[in-house]
């Protein structure tokens, strides 16, 4: 088992014949995803790396069955392409693109509300399991099967966790890269009930980033509801205090959000912190000899 | 991007949000002829910088004499104002907007933010606006009044009501706050805006509400479709290296130490940061190369850091998944060449195309420490730094 994806999923490139989604498309068929097609408006009909392409993603879901995007449109564009995915059935979204306007990220997570549509993103690394399907644009070799659950908000950083949990032998079961913007789609306490549903999955890492409350819910959650190990790493305990203006961030806030506040919060919820980016692997290591 | 007061009050303006009346001025003479012409015989003389807490720091000075105005625009034009929200370094007063003086009854605070964890535009009030807000959310909670904004129905009566009467307003005031918040909201939508806040909304002794402060804070990635508020853009009130880094797409933060980073992605940028601090160094910087990193711009990257002059050693740390390393390579070898490097730069990298860019490092005859991992690497660049 795993989560989200499998050998079985059927995926979609939205911005298909773009450099991004060229590049990326390439390496996830190597890699051994079942990419059966992919999206630009106006060149359907044409072939890409040997597979159809579509006008619409409503034409490529109804040609290739497929339930899974990978995006890589322009940002002005994605909040639409996301939209377009959802309206045509997809189920699991991964939008890549960074640097969306926040205001239509406001506008697609209310769209989407409701819906039992996965959006993983944006601005995100995109979601693996190893040895099955890669959506998105994380390096494949560093991954291997195994069983731990990766779920991080920073993109380079998950690749740090995934590559300790591979040289420590352990391996992964998924890891997402749920992304970093104030607004975006699947958060942590999402992963981490699917983690703990999974029966793959035998221990959860968990990367943190400053700013918003995220950790701190999925602490509190953590603590009720989570039964298998969790490793947690937050990065910015050096982030100096940014400039500002006003008081209306520290205000709905609730001054919550700096690193020590969520290893804190982690530490009482029992989650193993560590203090060090390059521990991960070796604490998680300590649960299973 | 954030915009400056005058800046502010001219949308608010434009979206029915009242304003006491007020000019810009650049000199203290210019200050004079304002003041004269707006008539009375009370002014407010206020420096014009992208922070708050300006009325602590002396930014904001109350005028009964022409002679007084142009003396405090005087004072404040050409100098730096330091405040609590500006950090250590100052920021440069290049103007000062002169207003009215007006009779205040009752100081109230508005606000709208983009709210992380409810993924609305969110409005809070509080019926005790003026200077010390958050510290009074910090010890009262209870006093600050929140409503989440819908984006699909938009901003609705009932909630300008909910927070008007719960702050103790008349009927009368709720009507005009209810008006207020309707062109706030217009303005943050429009706009693509992440922060609007009026600190202290005021209601004078005649009863009328107005916006006697404005702060509103854009959203960077939204810029490309609001082009005539970007064009406000003020770079005197941003770091300079900050701003050229902004210019070729970096995202770079200057600090204290002597240990340049160039990393890929903001979360391993400032986890670097934290491991170069566990091992006994300080960090120079703060820099993200982002996602399509090319051998130009990290030469630029490399050329920023060292436009620090505390620098001692410099770590590159790149994971390469949008950024292939053997582009990283490329860059770290041409920059190294062209500025003529003195000081040492170890290197990590891992990821896609790890192998071709480590062989380029070592057959490049630089003098490049190659890291295998995160904590090697961190020991090396302190060690270098000593």
């Amino acid at each position: 088992m795993s989560i989200l994806v499998d050998k079985n999923t059927q995926v979609i490139c939205q911005g298909f014949t773009g450099s991004q989604g060229t590049f990326h498309s390439n390496q996830c068929i190597e890699y051994g995803t079942k990419l059966v097609g992919g999206v630009t408006p106006g060149r359907g009909g044409e072939s890409h790396l040997g597979q159809p392409v579509f006008d619409t993603v409503a034409d490529a879901v109804a040609e290739t069955g497929a339930e899974a995007s990978m995006i890589y449109v322009p940002a002005p564009f994605a909040a639409d392409a996301i939209l377009e995915s959802a309206d045509a059935g997809i189920q699991v979204i991964a939008c890549i693109t960074e640097g969306i306007p926040v205001m239509d990220m406001l506008r697609v997570r209310a769209a989407l509300d409701g819906s039992d549509v996965k959006l993983v993103g944006p601005n995100c690394p995109g979601v693996i399991t190893p040895d099955q399907c890669k959506i998105g644009i994380m390096p494949g070799h560093i991954h291997k099967p195994g069983k731990i659950g990766i779920v991080s908000r920073s993109g380079t950083l998950t690749y740090e966790a995934v590559y300790q949990t591979t040289q420590s032998g352990l391996g992964q079961s998924t890891c997402v890269g749920i992304g970093g913007d104030p607004v975006h789609g699947l958060d942590f306490i999402e992963i981490l009930q699917m983690f703990e549903a999974d029966s793959q999955t035998k221990g959860i890492v968990m990367v943190g980033e400053i700013g918003g409350t995220a950790e701190e819910e999925a602490a509190d959650y953590i603590k009720s509801k989570v039964r298998k190990p969790v490793v947690a790493y937050i990065a910015g305990v050096t982030a100096p205090p940014g400039k500002r203006m006003g008081h209306a961030g520290a205000i709905i806030s609730g001054g919550k959000g700096t690193a020590k506040d969520k290893f804190a919060a982690l530490d009482a919820a029992g989650v193993v912190t560590v203090r060090s980016p390059a521990d991960i692997g070796a604490r998680m290591l300590e649960f299973f000899v | 991007m954030n915009l400056h007061e005058f800046q502010a009050k001219d949308l608010f303006s434009q979206y029915g949000v009242p304003v006491p009346r007020g000019m810009k001025a650049t000199s203290p003479a210019e200050a004079r002829a304002a003041a004269k012409q707006l008539g009375g015989d009370v002014w407010v003389v206020k420096a014009q910088v992208h922070a708050g807490g300006r009325g602590k720091a002396g930014g904001v000075k109350v005028a009964s004499t022409l002679d007084d105005v142009e003396r405090y625009a005087g004072e404040m034009l050409g100098a730096e104002l330091r405040t609590a929200q500006t950090g250590d370094t100052g920021l440069p007063i290049h103007s000062v907007l002169v207003e009215e003086g007006l009779e205040i009854a009752n100081e109230l605070y508005l606000s709208g933010v983009v709210d992380r964890a409810t993924r609305r535009v969110t409005f809070m009030t509080s019926s005790e606006g003026g200077m010390d807000v958050e510290e009074l959310a910090a010890s009262s909670p209870e006093k600050i009044f929140t409503e989440a904004v819908n984006p699909v129905t938009g901003l609705q009566g009932f909630q300008c009501r909910k927070l008007g009467f719960g702050m103790g307003l008349t009927k009368d005031e709720v009507g005009k706050l209810s008006k207020v918040m309707m062109g706030l909201y217009a303005l943050f939508t429009d706009s693509d805006a992440s922060l609007v806040e009026i600190n202290p909304l005021i209601v004078t002794v005649n009863g009328d509400v107005l916006a006697l402060d404005a702060k509103i804070n854009l959203d960077d990635n939204a810029l490309y479709r609001q082009r005539n508020l970007a064009e406000l853009r003020d770079p005197s009130q941003e770091d300079q290296r900050e701003s050229q880094a902004h210019e070729i797409g970096l995202n770079y933060v200057a600090l204290g130490g002597n240990i340049g980073c160039m990393v890929n992605g903001a979360g391993l940028a400032m986890a670097t940061m934290d491991i170069v601090k566990l091992h006994g160094g300080e960090p120079a910087n703060f820099l993200d190369v982002g996602g399509g990193a090319t051998a130009e711009r990290v030469t630029k990257a490399f050329k920023l850091i060292l436009s620090s002059e505390n620098v001692r050693a410099i770590l590159v740390n790149i994971f390469g998944g949008i950024v292939r390393c053997d582009l990283i390579a490329e860059g770290v070898i041409s920059a190294v060449k062209e500025v003529g490097l003195s000081i040492p730069v170890v290197v990590r990298l891992q990821g896609t195309n790890v192998e071709v860019g480590r062989k380029m490092l070592s057959e490049s005859g630089m003098n490049i420490i190659t890291a295998d991992d995160l904590t090697d690497a961190a020991k090396q660049v302190v060690a270098a730094a000593k």
